[in-house]
This record gives structure tokens, C-alpha cells and sequence, in this order.
């Protein structure tokens, strides 16, 4: 099983995905220890509990409604949050369930970053919405938050 | 009440027996084991309480004691039957959690049996893994004799419980060789298991209620998963099945990492199975741009396909189990050897293939005298070069099929030149354009020529062909969403050289129109708004050919533009002869006049003349329709053109026309009285722009009204300009009528018409109806009879007539009032009587005093039978003043002056 203990840090993600409102990957990265194709299954069906969750939120609250959109839902082995903005562009990110010194306010907090480093790609001119990320900026802000490999 | 606290007490006991379990295992890891399944089985008695008491929350608490013996493998020869027990209780629970929701329980998208089933399926994965890995015994490996597995009674106390230690209760193992034998026994016994079978029954569960909890995307991943163990299982009919279903979720949510891993597992079970048509179809796709696989990859996919499109025999897929391989080289043999069916025609909209297509009309519409061009852009995101045999286009009308193909051998087109299409071969990464034009029929004006399909063919009749077929004017399962994508860029693109293209810039434009052919003439109205109500208005039609040729059957339609007012149409008329007097029945518009040929430079003129019945504004339409040779590309084809001119003409009202009753002294009257004359004056006011000839008016008077002189035209031939009015001036008289409403007068016609030199213009008959009166009857009508003048000091005959209009006998009272600018004679008060029906005369002789305007000496008459007779109404009827000349001179009159 994953080296989630002997890993560098806490608070760390071993996958990270940004998802399009038409719910296609706009950037996904993974540990490179651990076999990439997993998590993109994982990210993807996740997409499940998010479509729902989006939809029971409904329209009526756009304004003040949370970004942040908690535990999708916890496996065996990874605990799986979600984050959409308001333009339906969702985070996904991928935790370890052995790491249990990640509270629910730092998992914001990561989401909060990764968003305002979103923002930052979609403010340059170059950058078509739609497309896929390739930002060094974005990348190094997703390995800050990413489990390091010695 | 009382049974919650019981639950309650029952609930401690278990965490005790729990707690008192779980001590001795943590000593001895040999023994492990046999106390997991003790904890299995009361941990399972404690979930189905719990469900039953529908203590969901517990009951998932209660499933962490999985956690505590998670780590807890035991003997490491037979890891298997860990693997074994974690699916069986994940199976168990999910089997619980199932039937609790039978019972009432609701289960949510979260949290469902789906997710235990699920895990029960990865535990299987990893029973059967790891059995793999323990139990590849040789097969020289034998079955231990006597079997350590039997047990005197046949049954075992708990699942995993070793057979050769029931009933031991020592911790003390001692007979090793015992030990060793019965772990070989249980590996080999392992090792017939189907553990496929069971790996895809859980996750058949599992798919079952993840489509019941709305997890679309989760059954689609355990759909893969069942694929892929069918796929281990050599079931590769069903692992297709599968995949193939799934496949079209993962492309259209544009997972591509995803959906390239699936394509590889089926295109390995395509190859085992030597299915030509899908082994095709995935190979094209796995070339393509959504796949996601190392150029390395994609050139050994391309180099088979190619192999397969010269009817050869594929190189085997990596990690293919070698017996498999084997087997599967021996159906390709035989398709090679197999003649016939070696056309796979591949509807590409549903999938991403290798190859993309756009096609696109130059323009969206073309002149039908014009031949219409468009191009096919072709783009190959494969490797490798690749060659094709043939290109053609298919439309909506399939006789211009045969002009838009490209072949390899010889060109059939009779447009193309084969030396402006090059080779055929698509090189990566490269646009390449086809040039095809045709010249469209002249029956299909006015319809949309539209490609329906484009088809590529790979491979040759001779090997194996596949007919890449585009629906419409190209594009695949990507192309939309990235059309979009490009539309939305604001990247620059790099210049390219002239000849080539951005394969992102272009766009499907698969229908065009073809429309008539630009008409050479022109089409020039002449004529002079506005129009007036019921004239025969003259519009004046010039049609010139600026052709070249005779324009032949040429045909006029000109009347009012259909779709306009309904009741337009009623109100106006057409005709062609100026002459006639149109009447309701003519129609609105002519359609279709023949006007015969018109050479080149020739001129034609045509009036139309057009009757409005009512005012205001109408849409006129004046349309020339005729038929001319042309000749495009070599090809003579008969054009029908046509212009059209519209033309908005406002219709007034010629003239306005007052009525007015007044009296014989000219004074307005509201009513007339019986029998007693008074003046009809009619008023007419050009409104009219241009000249009026008024050729001459007639009163028609209704049967209850009487002329008192001749009623003749006092305005014939008069010419009224814009703003200038004739008036005239009737006699009439009425009879005394019983009825108090009103008396009709009756009508008054003017004939009319434009004044123009021609002579031709119709005259137009306006009729007027005239106003009804109110005719009353008077007791006395009294009349005076004077001369025009007075002079001064000569003297002035005045006669009054009293008529009595009665059939009482009248009682009058006449006086004379003095007037200071006359003297008189006559009776200055007198009382008579005056039989009915006749009238009495009284004669009076004034003397005029003084010049000038003068007020006579006024005339009282009172009717004592008829008190409101008064002299107010007597006024009406005679005069109150004359005008007094002076008188000649003594002197002159002397001389005979």
C-alpha cells in the first residue's frame, strides 16, 4: 500500500485533478509512485457526487453559496474532496485516509489556493478558456501541495 | 422501550467480548488466524442487530472491527485466505446493508451497499493476485495423501479454521510437517478456484446498485473492471461487450487517458479474437488524437493496420497470454486465406479516427451559371504516411456524386484534372486540400445542394478496404467541441505559406444554395403618385435587355404584392387596357403576361393601369420572368431569370366635397321649410396634386324633392389646380312630408379625370350621396315683392304676400313699424283673415328719405291662432334692408338724362 507515513510532509495530496464544466479534464497530476490510471478513475467517478451535490444545491443560493463542497466520498484507502467555482470549473483532490492530521479548514485552504492560482491562468490573455492547463505557475503551486517522493 | 434498553445491555456485552478477544491476538501472530474469524463471525452478529434496529451509524462503526484485523495477514503462504475472508465480509455487509434497504432502510449516493460490494470485488482482485503468486505449483506437484483437509465430521467451526487443528485448543503447534502439508493442500485447493467468476458476480452487484444510487461514472468504472476480468477470464466476447458500451461515456466526457486505456484492452481482445472490423476500429481510434498513447505505441498500432489493410496478419498486442496469442494467429491465418467480405465500411461520427475531414462550399450560394466549387480538407494525426485509394462525395441530389471523386488508377471526372489533386497520401500532421467543382442543374434552383456524406478508402479492393465514411460535411466525436475551443481562441496563428491552412481555422460548411442566375435587364416604372381614389391609374413598365443573347418567353406579372391586406385585394384592380372601366371582378395582380422575346438592346413598354378603390398605401410588384442559353464550363444549360421591382404607391381622395343648405337669402338653414324654395350649394376642393378636369356634375334629386328651375351643370370642363374649388348652386323645393327626421335629397355625381394631353384617360363618375333635411311646415308664409334699389325720393312699390298654409282659417294681425330712413303709405295696422290655401296681397308704397344701405320699415305679423309664429322666423323670408341709390336731379330729369 502507499508509503502515506513515510511520506515528507502532512497535509499533502496525492492527487490533484481541475475539472471543465463539461466535466473533462482541464489538468490532472498524480504521485508518479502510484498508478496514474487509479486516480484518474478515482477523479472521474467522483464527478458523480459532485454533479449531485451541485445540483441539490440548486439556483437560488449562486451568490453565497459554499465553494467548498467536502468529503465526496471516503474508500478504503483515499479520502476524496471536491471544490466547484461558480463558473462549474470543480477541483478534485485526493488524500491519503492513513493521513489523519488533515483537518477539514486546511483541506479548504488548499482549495483556496489552487482556485486563486486558477484565477491567475485564466487571467492571461494567452490562456483559452477551455483548454488544457499547462502553467508552470499552476504546476508548482500543485506540487506545494502535493505528497513529495524522496 | 423496555427492548431499547436490552439492546443497549447486548450492545456492551459485544464490545467486551470484543475487547477480551482481541487481547491474545495481539500476542501471537500465529494464531491469528483462527481468532479473525471468531471476531468475523461476532462482528457480524453485531451488524445484523444493528441494521435491524436500523442504527445505520453504529452498524458502519461496527464494520471498522475489518480495520483491526485488516493488517492482520497471518500466515504469509496462505495471504490468499486473508484476501479471501476481507471480500467475504464486505460481500457479507453489502448482502446486509441490501436487505436492510428492503426492510425500509434508505441508503443515500454515498453511502450504499454498492461501495461494499465494490471492496469485496478489490479484495477478490487481490485474493486472486496473490494466489497467483502462492499457488504456482509445478504440475508435477501433487495432492497430499491422505488429505490433511478432512475433518471427522465434514464441517468446519468457522470459515478459515484450519482442519487439521479443530478441536486443538493448545496454542502449542508442534507438528510441523502437519502444518507444511495442509498449507500445500489449501494452495492447490486454491488454486481451482474461479476467482473471475466471482471477482465480476460482486462486481455485477456492485454496478447494480451504483445505478440505483445515481453513479453513472462508478458503474461505467466497474463496467471497465468487469471488462477487464472477462478480458483475464479469455471471455473476450463479453469483455467487448462491455468496453464497447462503455467507451462512448469516457469519449464524450472527453477522458482521453482513460478511454485510450480501455481501447488497448479491446483492441488485445479484438486481436485474440481476429475480429477484422473492430480490430480496424480501434486501431484507427488508438492513432488518433484522443489517444493518449507514446508515438512509439502508435507506430506499431499503424504498422499493423497497414498489415491488415494488405491482408496480412497482424503482430500480436504486448502482455497477451501466450496460449491466447497462439490460438488467435491461427484465426488470422484463416482470414487471410478466407476470400470475400474484406470491406468494412466505419461510420466515423461516433468515434476519433486518425484521419479528420472537413469539408466546405467556397460559398454559401451559387449563381446557377456559376459552377460550384468547395474543398476537402483531409488530416492524418497517425505516425506514419498513409496511403488511400479513393476519395468520393455523396450528396443530397446523387447526380453530382459521379463529378466530386478521386481515385488512384484514372480520373472520371471530366472537370478535374488529376495533376491538380497530387498524390494520394496523407501526411502527418499535414492539411491536405481537394479542389472539386461541378455545375449544379438548372432544376435545382433555389434548392441547397448538401453533402451527406465523405468517404475515404483505405486499403484496395485487392487486400482489405475500409471506407471511412463521414456523415455530412466531416467531422467526428471531438470535432464540435473543439470547433468551439477554436472558435473561442484569440491566439494568433503563425503564417503558413499560401497554399496551407490551419487545420483549427477551417470550418464545415456541408450545404450551399443554388440560386438563379444574376438577370441582364433592367426593369424601369414610370408614373405619377400618388394615386387617386378610382382612377384608372397609369404605371408604366420598361423593360430593357442588356443580354447578350435573345432573352426568350419573356413574362410580365404586375399587380398588387401578395400578402398585404385582405381587403386590398378587393379594392384594387389591374388591367391592361387603360380604356375600360374596371369593376370588382377584375383581379388584383395579372400573372405571367407573354411578352414575347426581347433582342439584345431591345426595349419594351408596357402600361398597366391600376384601379384603387380605397385611400392609403399599397405594394406594388412588378416582376419580368424569361429564359436564356448560357454556357458554363463547356456546358449549354438554360437559365431561368427573373427581376423583380416593388413599388409603394400612397392613393387620395381627388377632391373634397362640401354640401350646405341655405336660404334663398343666402343665410344657413338647419332645416327647410314645405314648399318654400331654398338653395342646395355644393362645394368642390381639389385635393389632388395634380390638375382635375371636372367634365361635368348632374344632381340626381330623390323623388320627395322638386327642382324650381333647370338643373344644369354650372362647372363643366372647369380645371381645378391643386387647392382651388368649384362651386354650384341648386333651386329646390320640398313638399310637405309628414315624417319629422329627415328627407332625403339624393346624390350628386361629378365626372371627372386627370388632366392630361392624352386624350385616352377614362373619365371617372365620383358619386356623392347628399345630406337628409328637415323639412317642417309653417302656418303663414309671408313673401315681399320690392324692386332691387330704391332711389331716393322716388317711390317704392313693396307688395306682401300672406299665403296661408293651413286648413284653419286665419285670424292676422299686420302691423308697420316706421322706419326713419323712409316715409310710407299703405295700412299700418290692420286685423284680416285669410281663408285656408289662400293668400292675401298687401300693397305698400315706400319713399326713401336718405341713401345708402337703409332699414325698411319692418312688417309684424301676428297669428293669434298660432302663438309661435314670430317675427324672428318671419325675417327668414323677407328683407330687412335695401339699398337706396340717390335720386336723379330735377334738373337732369328736366334735360331728359
Amino acid at each position: 500500500m502507499g508509503g502515506g507515513d513515510g511520506g515528507g510532509g502532512d497535509k499533502m495530496a496525492v492527487c490533484i485533478a481541475v475539472i471543465a464544466k463539461e466535466n473533462y479534464p482541464l489538468y490532472i497530476r498524480s504521485v508518479p509512485t502510484e498508478n496514474e490510471l487509479k486516480f484518474h478513475y478515482t477523479v472521474h467517478t467522483s464527478l458523480d457526487v459532485v454533479d449531485e451535490k451541485i445540483s441539490a444545491m440548486g439556483k437560488a443560493l449562486v451568490d453565497q453559496r459554499e465553494l467548498y463542497l467536502g468529503l465526496l466520498y471516503p474508500t478504503e484507502d483515499y479520502k476524496v474532496y471536491g471544490y466547484v467555482t461558480n463558473s462549474k470549473v470543480k477541483f478534485v483532490m485526493v488524500v491519503d485516509s492513513s493521513n489523519t492530521a488533515l483537518r477539514d479548514n486546511e483541506i479548504r485552504s488548499m482549495f483556496r489556493k489552487l482556485h486563486n492560482s486558477y484565477t491567475d491562468i485564466m487571467c492571461n490573455p494567452f490562456y483559452n478558456p477551455g483548454d488544457r492547463i499547462h502553467s508552470r505557475a499552476f504546476d508548482n503551486t500543485v506540487n506545494s501541495m502535493m505528497m513529495q517522493v524522496c | 422501550m423496555g427492548s431499547g434498553v436490552v439492546h443497549h445491555g447486548l450492545r456492551l456485552s459485544f464490545l467486551l467480548l470484543f475487547s477480551m478477544l482481541f487481547e491474545p491476538f495481539e500476542k501471537d501472530v500465529k494464531l491469528v488466524w483462527d481468532f479473525v474469524s471468531v471476531i468475523f463471525g461476532c462482528g457480524l452478529v453485531c451488524c445484523v442487530f444493528w441494521f435491524f434496529l436500523k442504527l445505520i451509524l453504529s452498524s458502519l462503526t461496527q464494520l471498522k472491527h475489518i480495520d483491526l484485523c485488516k493488517k492482520k495477514i497471518g500466515s504469509a503462504e496462505l495471504a490468499f485466505e486473508h484476501a479471501a475472508w476481507m471480500s467475504k465480509q464486505f460481500q457479507a455487509f453489502g448482502d446486509l446493508f441490501d436487505e436492510a434497504i428492503k426492510l425500509g432502510l434508505t441508503a443515500i449516493q454515498t453511502q450504499n451497499p454498492g461501495f461494499y460490494y465494490q471492496q469485496a470485488a478489490y479484495y477478490a482482485q487481490e485474493r486472486k493476485q496473490l494466489a497467483s503468486m502462492l499457488c504456482n505449483h509445478d504440475s508435477s506437484v501433487v495432492y497430499p495423501n491422505p488429505d490433511p483437509l478432512e475433518t471427522q465430521t465434514g464441517v468446519l467451526d468457522f470459515y478459515g479454521q484450519r482442519p487439521w487443528r479443530q478441536g486443538i485448543l493448545s496454542f502449542d503447534l508442534s507438528d510441523p510437517e502437519k502444518e507444511k502439508l495442509g498449507i500445500l493442500a489449501l494452495q492447490l485447493k486454491e488454486k481451482n478456484v474461479l476467482h473471475s467468476e466471482l471477482i465480476i458476480a460482486l462486481l455485477s452487484n456492485a454496478v447494480a446498485q451504483f445505478k440505483k444510487y445515481k453513479c453513472p461514472r462508478m458503474k461505467s468504472h466497474l463496467m471497465v473492471q468487469m471488462g477487464e476480468e472477462y478480458y483475464y477470464a479469455k471471455d473476450y466476447t463479453k469483455a467487448l461487450k462491455l468496453l464497447d458500451y462503455v467507451m462512448c461515456e469516457y469519449r464524450s466526457e472527453g477522458w482521453w487517458t482513460l478511454l485510450t486505456s480501455i481501447l488497448t484492452t479491446a483492441l488485445k481482445c479484438s486481436y485474440l479474437m481476429a475480429q477484422l472490423k473492430d480490430y480496424i476500429t480501434y486501431s484507427l481510434e488508438l492513432l488518433g488524437r484522443a489517444s493518449t498513447l507514446k508515438e512509439d505505441q502508435k507506430s506499431r498500432i499503424e504498422k499493423n493496420l497497414i498489415k491488415v489493410l494488405m491482408n496480412e496478419s497482424p503482430d500480436p498486442e504486448p502482455d497477451c497470454d501466450a496460449t491466447a496469442v497462439k490460438a488467435s494467429q491461427k484465426l488470422w491465418a484463416d482470414r487471410v486465406s478466407l476470400a470475400g467480405s474484406n470491406v468494412f465500411t466505419i461510420e466515423v461520427q461516433d468515434f476519433i479516427p486518425f484521419v479528420q475531414c472537413k469539408a466546405k462550399f467556397l460559398a454559401p450560394s451559387f449563381h446557377v451559371d456559376v459552377p460550384v466549387q468547395f474543398d476537402v480538407y483531409l488530416r492524418a494525426d497517425c505516425p506514419h504516411p498513409i496511403r488511400f485509394s479513393k476519395l468520393c462525395i455523396s450528396f443530397n441530389n446523387q447526380d453530382y456524386n459521379q463529378y466530386c471523386v478521386v481515385e488512384e488508377a484514372y480520373q472520371k471526372s471530366d472537370i478535374l484534372e488529376q495533376s491538380s489533386q497530387g498524390t494520394m497520401c496523407l501526411v502527418p500532421g499535414k492539411t491536405r486540400k481537394f479542389t472539386f467543382k461541378f455545375v449544379a442543374k438548372t432544376e435545382d434552383v433555389g434548392k441547397k445542394i448538401e453533402i451527406t456524406s465523405v468517404d475515404l478508402i483505405l486499403g484496395s479492393e485487392s487486400g482489405r478496404c475500409v471506407i471511412l465514411n463521414w456523415r455530412g460535411g466531416g467531422g467526428d466525436a471531438a470535432s464540435s467541441q473543439e470547433a468551439l475551443q477554436a472558435a473561442r481562441s484569440f491566439r494568433r496563428r503563425p503564417k503558413l505559406p499560401d497554399n496551407e491552412v490551419h487545420w483549427d481555422s477551417l470550418t464545415i460548411q456541408a450545404s450551399t444554395m443554388i440560386i438563379s442566375r444574376v438577370p441582364n435587364i433592367s426593369v424601369q416604372l414610370r408614373h405619377e403618385p400618388p394615386a387617386l381614389t378610382n382612377e384608372m391609374y397609369c404605371l408604366i413598365v420598361t423593360v430593357q435587355s442588356h443580354e447578350e443573347t435573345v432573352a426568350k418567353d419573356v413574362k410580365l406579372t404586375a399587380g398588387l404584392k401578395p400578402g398585404q391586406d385582405a381587403n386590398l385585394t378587393q379594392k384594387t384592380q389591374v388591367t391592361l387596357r387603360g380604356t375600360d372601366a374596371c369593376d370588382e371582378s377584375f383581379p388584383a395582380l395579372l400573372p405571367d403576361i407573354p411578352v414575347g422575346d426581347l433582342q439584345p438592346g431591345e426595349k419594351l413598354e408596357k402600361p398597366i393601369y391600376i384601379r384603387c378603390g380605397t385611400v392609403g398605401a399599397r405594394m406594388f410588384l412588378v416582376y419580368v420572368s424569361y429564359l436564356i442559353n448560357t454556357v458554363v464550363e463547356g456546358k449549354e444549360i438554360l437559365c431561368k431569370c427573373h427581376r423583380d421591382e416593388t413599388v409603394t404607391i400612397e392613393t387620395v381622395f381627388p377632391f373634397d366635397v362640401a354640401v350646405k343648405f341655405v336660404s334663398t337669402k343666402l343665410e344657413h338653414l338647419d332645416r327647410v321649410f314645405a314648399d318654400i324654395p331654398f338653395l342646395l350649394m355644393t362645394d368642390i376642393l381639389s385635393a389632388s396634386p395634380w390638375p382635375l378636369t371636372i367634365v361635368t356634375s348632374q344632381l340626381q334629386l330623390s323623388p320627395s324633392m322638386t327642382p324650381v328651375d333647370q338643373l344644369e351643370s354650372y362647372v363643366e370642363n372647369v380645371v381645378l389646380q391643386t387647392g382651388e374649388s368649384a362651386s354650384e348652386c341648386f333651386c329646390l323645393r320640398c313638399p310637405p312630408v309628414t315624417n319629422a327626421t329627415g328627407v332625403a335629397t339624393g346624390c350628386y355625381i361629378i365626372s371627372w379625370k386627370r388632366s392630361s394631353p392624352v386624350e385616352s384617360v377614362p373619365v371617372v363618375s365620383t358619386v356623392i350621396t347628399l345630406p337628409h333635411v328637415i323639412v317642417e311646415s309653417i302656418p303663414l308664409h309671408v313673401n315681399a315683392d320690392l324692386p332691387s334699389f330704391g332711389r331716393v325720393r322716388e317711390s317704392l312699390p313693396v307688395r306682401y304676400h300672406l299665403q296661408n298654409k293651413t286648413n284653419l282659417v286665419q285670424d292676422v294681425e299686420v302691423s308697420v313699424e316706421p322706419s326713419d330712413a323712409f316715409m310710407f303709405s299703405g295700412l299700418k295696422q290692420i286685423r284680416l283673415r285669410i281663408l285656408p290655401g289662400t293668400q292675401q296681397e298687401m300693397l305698400y308704397n315706400f319713399y326713401p328719405l336718405m341713401a345708402g344701405y337703409q332699414q325698411l320699415p319692418s312688417l309684424h305679423v301676428n297669428l293669434l291662432r298660432f302663438p309661435n309664429f314670430t317675427n324672428q322666423l318671419l325675417r327668414r323670408f323677407i328683407p330687412t334692408h335695401i339699398f337706396v341709390k340717390l335720386g336723379v336731379p330735377k334738373q337732369a330729369k328736366r334735360a331728359g338724362l
